[in-house]
Order: structure tokens, then sequence, then C-alpha cells
């Protein structure tokens, strides 16, 4: 099966690592990798904030690099999220509209692949540690992927899950509310941070490395001393 | 504008919001005590999803003939008997209210909670002609002799307050001598206010839902006193936004089935009341002449809008209840007496962007308000369309704007991107230490003033996968 990998901007520029697990677990699952050099940002910083021309811009220029793909996997769901949006960028019925929503349909995010596409929930990982999971916003609500990493986590021999309270909270990242805000946003992720600590958890697992930057951060400046990792590292782990 | 409860700026509030201890533990609690019961409340009725898009359907269909409805509506109350106003304005709406008074010659306004008079500052506008108008629900009257703190919360106005500084301000206001136990402050303010309801000319109530079909008026509360209100004083007014109706008695059952749940977690309420026009010969009690003045003060203006679906909202704030922002700064930072998620939207839509401008992007779109809204209003995207408005409006700062027009010529050119991610590790050297970047200049000192940054990586994914790319054709 062949795969187009999503890296996201965020992902190619602060979390490479990031990228080279999910190449080499997927290929471990039998995909074979495609990594399509146009790709650059789904343009979720502009639609955001409101500026819709320019996030279509980036947008049509995503359909275009990934027109030719099979499935595309994305590393964050957020981002992933956003390329479901693409369509609403678009006058109804239009050929741009129509574009968008074929990408949409084979856009995953990278558990959501593997357990509903691929149809694996048992990746073969080791990780030994205590871990808590952050589950993220835009993956959870907007996106619906619920399950699928705590599936994969389940299987994870070794790892020792312990269930993060009010998980569901907000970590205060959003994108710009974190910088134009970012007296609320500290409020939240200081609540997170001491969430995290409250499980005495030596690892801190995402799927959305925007939101781990935003947690890490604040572990990393409080100095906390719990580990932050994207699911692919984890899942891609062959015990030591 | 009336609906604004401060004169500081946004970030001022914020700060002392954020700096508020005994309120940020306060809304803390009650934030979890709320959610627990809404979702054991939702779990209970099964088919949650199922009801809110009952819901939601009928709030649609109702707002979309809202000019069917509101006119069945006041053709029956007018067939009852009662009196029937539309106001344009904040304006016309006190202006009839105090028209009511001054005909009555009334000295004592007992009224039970009601968001639009709020909105309007009704009560100011009776108070200025002369009359005392005394709150009745629980949470309104605390704040009301608290010096006119105002509400933090459309359900429980007072949620900013714990039962230990409730004492303290009926200790200092009213003389009581008790402990701070719920029951007793409950008991102090019930044997004062029963004065009031018997001494009351006019009766002032808002209204959850007006039912067309037969002309009533459908009151929801937990303690009764809005039934006082309308069934002792001879005069009773209703103020209700023109949106708040429902077709008949069905839908009635449907939305405030929703409203009670996603509310405080209950079934239903301890009282739902429901008034038909003005007392009958035969009846007991009730008021000799109703009068239902209804408002639209902005909201005609969001019809046909993208932002219709503000206008579906059932006040029952479990937005409110479950929002992250909300949690941290508190109900008065939003500088409305609409707060939260729901107030973000509104407040800019009925105030105007000079007022509220900073209210839509106070919120991390994390979408946890979308999900509870039990008439599946789509907030967080509602917030997107504010942010989109005042871009297109050229109201967001210069550099942004330019920032973000020098992103999508990035986004839309691999060129360019690539320069940039490769330059970008480069650019941050010097501010880079130990691997991270803790003292960041421009945008990036906000976000460093609470997080360290990471710094980009010298070689990135697409580096890698090239290079391994290379080697596998040179091994092939």
């Amino acid at each position: 099966m062949k795969v187009s990998l999503f890296i996201t901007c965020l992902g190619d520029v602060f979390n490479a690592d990031t990228g080279v697990h999910t190449v080499e677990l997927l290929e471990r699952l039998g995909c074979e990798i495609d990594f399509p050099r146009a790709q650059t940002c789904c343009g979720q910083p502009a639609f955001n904030s409101g500026y819709h021309k320019e996030a279509a811009e980036a947008a049509k220029h995503m359909i275009e690099a990934f027109e030719h793909a099979e499935y595309v996997v994305g590393i964050s769901g957020s981002c992933v999220y956003m390329v479901h949006e693409y369509e609403g960028l678009f006058e109804e019925g239009s050929e741009w509209q129509i574009r968008a929503r074929a990408l949409k349909e084979k856009t995953y995010e990278l558990t959501e692949f593997i357990v509903d596409v691929l149809g694996i929930e048992d990746v073969g990982a080791e990780y030994n540690g205590v871990a808590t999971y952050h589950t993220s916003c835009h993956m959870t609500r907007l996106l619906g992927v619920k399950e699928a990493p705590f599936k994969l986590l389940r299987n994870v021999k070794g790892l020792q899950l312990i269930d993060l309270p009010n998980r569901s909270d907000c970590c205060g990242f959003g994108g710009t509310f974190a910088v134009k805000m970012n007296d609320i946003s500290e409020q939240m992720v200081d609540e997170k941070v001491n969430h995290i600590k409250e499980t005495e958890a030596d690892t801190l697992i995402g799927a959305d490395g925007s939101c781990l930057m935003n947690i890490g951060g604040r572990l990393s400046r409080r100095e906390v001393p719990v580990k932050v990792m994207h699911i692919a590292e984890i899942l891609n782990a062959r015990g030591e | 504008m009336p609906m604004q409860i401060s004169e500081q700026g946004f970030k001022n509030r914020v700060e002392q919001g954020i700096e508020d201890d005994f309120m940020r533990g306060a809304v803390r609690s009650a934030q979890e005590r709320l959610q627990t019961n809404r979702a054991i409340a939702a779990e209970e009725l099964g088919d949650w999803e199922d009801w809110r898009t009952l819901g939601q359907e009928i709030r649609s269909h109702t707002i979309e003939h809202l000019d069917y409805y509101l006119h069945l509506l006041s053709e029956n109350v007018s067939k009852l008997g009662g009196h029937v106003f539309f106001a344009e304005t904040a304006e016309e709406a006190n202006q009839y209210i105090k028209d009511v008074a001054q005909k009555k010659n009334a000295k004592k306004i007992a009224k039970s909670k009601s968001m639009v008079t709020e909105e309007i500052s009704m009560n100011q506008a009776l108070e200025e002609i002369g009359c005392e108008v005394i709150e009745t629900d629980l949470g309104e009257y605390i704040l009301q002799i608290d010096d006119h703190d105002p509400p933090s919360h459309i359900v429980a106005p007072a949620l900013h307050k714990n039962k230990s500084q409730i004492r303290d301000v009926f200790e200092e206001k009213l003389g009581y001598e008790n402990t701070d136990k719920p029951e007793e402050l409950a008991l102090f303010a019930r044997e004062k206010l029963r004065q009031e309801f018997l001494e009351a000319d006019i009766g002032i109530t808002g209204c959850n839902f007006a039912v067309a079909e037969s002309g009533s008026i459908a009151l929801v509360t937990n303690e009764g006193n809005a039934r006082m209100v309308s069934a002792l004083p001879k005069t009773q007014i209703t103020v209700m936004g023109m949106e708040r109706i429902v077709p008949g008695w069905e839908e009635l059952d449907i939305v405030v089935s929703l409203l009670t749940r996603a509310a405080v977690g209950q079934k239903l309420t301890s009282y739902i009341t429901a008034l038909t026009g003005p007392k009958l010969e035969e009846e007991a009690d009730g008021p000799e002449e109703f009068h239902l003045v209804i408002v639209d003060n902005g909201r005609s203006n969001i019809l046909g809008t993208e932002f219709q679906e503000a206008l579906h909202c059932i006040r029952c704030a479990a937005c409110i209840n479950v929002c992250p922002v909300y949690r941290h700064v508190g109900g008065h930072a939003y500088g409305s007496i609409y707060p939260g998620p729901i107030g973000a939207v509104l407040s800019p839509l009925l105030g105007g962007y000079d007022d509220y401008e900073e209210l839509p992007y106070a919120s991390s779109l994390c979408g946890a308000c979308t999900e509870v809204c039990p008439v599946k209003i789509p907030l967080h995207e509602q917030l997107i369309m504010h942010r989109k408005n005042m871009a297109e409006e050229k109201r967001t700062l210069l550099a942004e704007r330019l920032v973000m027009q020098s992103f999508g010529k990035a986004a839309e050119s691999p060129a360019l991107f690539n320069t940039a991610t490769k330059m970008a590790p480069f650019l941050t050297a010097p501010l880079s230490k130990e691997g991270k970047i803790s003292k960041g200049i421009g945008p990036l000192k906000n976000w460093t003033d609470s997080r360290d940054f990471p710094e980009p990586n010298r070689e990135r994914f697409r580096d890698w996968f090239d290079k391994r790319e290379r080697r596998k054709s040179k091994n092939a």
C-alpha cells in the first residue's frame, strides 16, 4: 500500500524525528512511503485567524501536491482536520471543491490510518515506561479520532498507561491563541502540566506535535522531568 | 452599550480575573460539578445525540420562520387580553416598560431572572423614574445587594462568589448573623424576599420560551420565585428576546428537557411555569394586566447572516461550563453580560466589534463548546467567522495582515517555503541555548514568556528523506 506522508510544517522543521519514526513504523507495517516534496503548510494558522483567502491559497497548493496520492497520512490530527475543512473554502460545486473533497476522503491521521485502514491494533512495539496520553482537541472532537491511539497504546509491551485527569481540557495551544492570548494560554498549559505531574508518569505521549510543543515547552520551563514523545516514536520503539 | 459591564480594557480584565484566586476556585468547582451533572443527565436520557439533532431542527425551523411564529404568538396573547409590544431597540423597550410603571403608579417592582433585561439595562431605566426594582432570583439578589456586582454567568449569575463571600455580603448589607451554610443563607433571603413579593406593584419576568400556538410564556426556575412574581402583583410584564419562542407544546417539551439537562444536569427543574394571559374572572390569582415586550435590539440584523445559528441559543450555559478560557478568567473578563463562548459570539453581534473585538480571539478553538451545545450551534466556527470579518474589515494589526499575506505566499510556493524553513535554524541560532529558546523576540516573546520554544532542526525531515532516497538509489 502506498502512503503519501503529510509531514506538516511544524513536523518538518521542529520534529523531524517524528517523521523518521513514522516512516520506519509504516514501512514495518508494509507500506511504501512517498513524500511529496511540494507540500508546505496546511494553512491552518491563516484559516483560524480569519484569513481565508490566504488559507485557500495554501489549500489549493496542498490539493495539487497530494493529488496523485492513494492515501495521505498526517502526523497531526489538527492539520489533518484542516485538510478536511478545505472544501468549505471553495464555492459550492466548484472544481476546487470537488478536488478538496477527494483529498479529504483519502487523508487520515496516523493512528486512525493504522487502526481503521490497515486494520492493525498491535504494531509489535515495546516501550518500558509509565506514560500518560494527552488527547488533542481537534483530533478528538473535530476529526473524531477518539479510540485509535488508545487501542494502539494498550498493545505496546512494557507500557503502563495512566489516565490523565481532566484529559479533555485543552492544553492552551490554539495556534496564534498561545501568542495573542498568552496570559490565558499560560494558565491553561499550567493546569495541564499540574495534571501530568499528578499522574507521576515519566512520559507524556501525544499525537499532535503542536500540543506537545506547547506542553513540552511549559514542562521544560518548570523543569518537570517528563519525557515528551509523539505516539509515532512509541509505536516505533522496539524495547531497549 | 448597556450590555457592557466594565469600563476597563480587555487585558486588564483578564489580568484581574487570573489574579483572583477566590473567583477561580469558585469557578473551577462549579464548572466541574456542572460538567459532571450534565454528562450524567445526558447519558441518562439516552440517545443524547438524537435529542441534540431534534433540538437543532426545532430551533432552526423556528428561527427560519420567526416572523410567522412571532405573529402567531402576538395574535394569541392579544386574544387572551394581553398587550404585546415589539421593541426595536433597548430604549424603546425601556420606554414602554417605564410608561406602564408610571401608569400604574408603581413604587416597587419584583422581578425574576432575565438576561434580556440585563441586556437592555431595564433596572437602571426603572430606577431613574423612581421605582425600586427587587431581584428575586437568589443569585441576582446577592449581586444586587452587593452594590450591583454584574453577573458573571447566564444561568448562575453569582457563580464567581463562594458561600463565605455571600455570607459576608449578607452580613455587611443586611445584618445577617448566621453561618455560611447554603440552607441558612437561602432561608434568610427567602424571608426577606417574601415581604417584597407581597408589596410589589408590578412583577417582571423574563421568558425561557414563548409558546406560539397558545400565547403562553414558559419559565424555568429552581426557586419558584418566578411563580411568586407572576402570581402576586396585579400587573405583570414579561420581557423576551425575540428569538425565545417555540411553535408549540411538543417542541417546548423537547427544548426544556435539553435546557435543564444541559444547564444544570437536572431532568426537570423544580418549577416549570407556563403563564397564559392575564387572570380570568374565575381564577383566584395571577395578574389582572399582562404585557409582553418582545425585544429585537439587534437580533433581526443577525437573521439571514452566517451567524443566524447564534439565535438558536437556549441560554443553558453548557458552553460556558466547559470553556477552559472562562475557567481561568471568569465571566467578568468578557466585559459583557453574555460571557463564555456564546458571549464571545453574541456580544460582538449585539454590541459591535468596537466594544468586543477581543472576544472572538479569547478562545483556543478547542471545540468543547460546540461539542456540548444541546442545539448544536457551531460556536467555535462562529468565532472564526468573526475573526474573518475583522480581518476583512482590516481591524487586525497591519503587522499581522502582512505576516498572513507572506504566509499565504510561502504556503503556495515550495521554493519560498523551502528557503524559509532552511533558514529558520540560522535565524534563531542567536536566541538558542542548550537546544531551546527561552528568551524570544517579537511575537515569539509572548510564547517564551511562559514556555521554552524548540530549536528548529538543522536537518529538516525533508533533508533526511532526500538523503535516504539518494542512499537507496546508490545501493540499488
